[in-house]
């Protein structure tokens, strides 16, 4: 980093994050309460995950270590720009490591190793309101959350079971936190769901362009909403990671010609990554392959 | 029936501005009746009947209102989530125009389960079966279930709204021109319907009409309004067969005889 300076640390300033650490504290206050805030123009455009950048900049001390993902992956676009980004205006350490970071900052995952105390989830969220497909008026949302009516988010699994023999919804699933507010999990898939019950990490939730951030303590209540005989489940995968043989994560389909080639894998990179390094391997391993050939 | 009315409005008067809305109306609904309220566009009807149902807040007067429990309950007085519960539960709203009262894009089994879902009701295959249920009566085919309402004809829709709101067995129900812009034969399978609906399950109904018929087929009583004060009020059939004020006179010589 050059010596002119130019930014704050950590890109905001201290009155901006201030505010950003106000809201925060009130939606841990308030868990899952969407509390609105007034987000900053970041130098990145809407829906690349400008609210979780917010937040992360408000939380972060020199001290910490960032691990950045976007869909469990540490080596996309987004989680190498967010990481080179605060690298540059924070020079904070940097990690791919889920048990090394003090905060991840995450588009769509949680990761599979298991978070700490101690830790900290940022998600990027695209769509803070879950009733907002149903109910287009944001006054009335508000009430609706405020007077806790939440027949209506039932009204969307009804559809589901209605139209497809069962709840379909597969990612962005509805929760409710600690009995009281219910809370769009951000676009992870529900496999992530039951990760966020009793976590002992914090998980911090900011939307950049709708203005919000939410949150859930540590060691908080997470329940995805169901109906009685059509209970909430996870998906399952009927083989296990091509290249780790990792069972009971969640994967990613990968084409591999067009001929209809195609093997899942971890789509938690620095999962898969550690596994390897252990020395588990799936049957498409490059090293069980090569042999053969 | 009980001795006590359901619904009693002493003095009630919204004004917009220095332009009366409707002023020093009173009345008592009791358990099983249901009230016509008539007059033509702009008469206050509207407006009365929105200030009864807590859409609209009244400049002064009270309504106060019997819960299950017997307890009377000044209905302005009440907190939001109280009245917005009372709405969802012992009350229905049919308004005139069906997508102002149903979700058009969701499925008619999930329109008529949404009520039961708001009251807690978490099992799909009896929210299913209720829903089946109401559609069967109110005469829409069940292989319709699953079809959003946009697909439905007017009159299918109004029949609709009217499932979706009297499947939590509410009390009282607030129609607003139930059968505004329906075609004749319609109205008469509409009107048929409701009748039977309102005498089957002892509803105590408001319904605000500008058609006479309307008032003479489902109601025993009715209240003629002009410029936002009641002209005339009594049983349907004394009021139409021999109105007493001019007003009143004017409306009944007025309708069309083919």
């Amino acid at each position: 980093m050059s010596d002119i300076a130019t930014y704050n640390f950590a890109y905001l300033d201290e009155q901006t994050k201030r505010m950003i650490r106000r809201a925060i504290l009130k939606g841990i206050a308030i868990p899952g309460y969407q509390v609105p805030f007034a987000s900053r123009e970041m130098p990145m455009p809407y829906g690349w995950g400008t609210g979780g950048v917010q937040v992360t900049a408000a939380i972060i001390g020199p001290e910490d270590v960032l691990k950045v993902i976007d869909q469990g992956a540490d080596d996309t676009t987004n989680a190498v720009s967010i990481r080179a980004f605060f690298q540059k205006v924070a020079d904070v350490a940097v990690t791919t490591e889920t048990a090394k970071a003090t905060i991840i900052q995450t588009r769509h995952r949680i990761p599979e190793y298991p978070l700490t105390e101690g830790q900290t989830l940022v998600y990027q969220v695209p769509i803070p309101e879950p009733l907002r497909f149903l109910e287009p008026r944001e006054t009335e949302t508000r009430k609706m959350h405020a007077l806790e009516e939440y027949g209506l988010m039932h009204v969307k699994l009804y559809e589901d079971i209605a139209r497809h023999g069962r709840i379909a919804t597969t990612y962005a699933y509805p929760v409710k936190v600690e009995g009281r507010y219910v809370m769009d999990p951000s676009p992870t898939p529900k496999f992530d769901n039951p990760k966020m019950h009793m976590s002992p990490a914090l998980q911090l939730f900011g939307a950049g362009r709708e203005k919000r951030i939410y949150a859930v303590p540590p060691f908080t209540r997470v329940v995805s909403l169901d109906f009685e005989d059509h209970p909430f489940e996870i998906q399952t995968f009927d083989q296990p990671c091509a290249l780790c043989g990792a069972a009971q994560v969640y994967l990613d389909e990968v084409i591999l010609d067009d001929k209809g080639g195609h093997m899942f894998v971890c789509s938690d990179t620095d999962h898969c990554e550690t596994r390897q390094a252990c020395g588990h391997r799936g049957h498409l391993s490059p090293d069980i392959l090569e042999p053969a050939q | 029936m009980t001795d006590e009315p359901l619904l009693r409005v002493t003095a009630l008067s919204k004004y917009y501005g220095s332009r009366i809305g409707c002023e020093d109306i009173s009345f008592d609904l009791w358990p099983g009746e249901v009230l016509a309220i008539v007059g033509e566009s702009g008469s206050g009807k509207t407006t009365l009947l929105n200030c009864l149902s807590t859409r609209l807040l009244p400049t002064s007067g009270t309504a106060s209102y019997r819960m299950r429990d017997g307890q009377w309950r000044d209905l302005y007085r009440m907190s939001e989530a109280e009245r917005r519960f009372l709405m969802r539960t012992d009350w229905g709203f049919v308004h005139q125009n069906p997508a102002d009262g149903l979700r058009m894009t969701v499925s008619a089994g999930a329109n008529v389960g949404e009520r039961l879902m708001a009251v807690g009701d978490r099992h799909y295959g009896n929210i299913r079966a209720t829903a089946v249920d109401w559609l069967g009566r109110v005469e829409i085919d069940e292989a319709r279930i699953d079809d959003e309402p946009r697909a439905f004809s007017g009159g299918m829709r109004q029949r609709l709204q009217i499932a979706r709101n009297l499947v939590t067995g509410p009390r009282l129900v607030f129609m607003d021109e139930p059968t505004g812009g329906l075609d004749v034969s319609v109205q008469a399978r509409l009107l048929d319907l409701l009748r039977g609906l309102v005498t089957d399950l002892g509803l105590a109904a408001i319904v605000v009409t500008h058609d006479l018929a309307v008032a003479r087929l489902l109601s025993q009583r009715m209240m003629v309004m002009k410029d936002g004060h009641v002209v005339e009020a009594g049983l349907t059939d004394r009021v139409l067969d021999d109105p007493r004020a001019p007003y009143t006179q004017l409306l009944v010589s007025s309708i069309l005889q083919v």
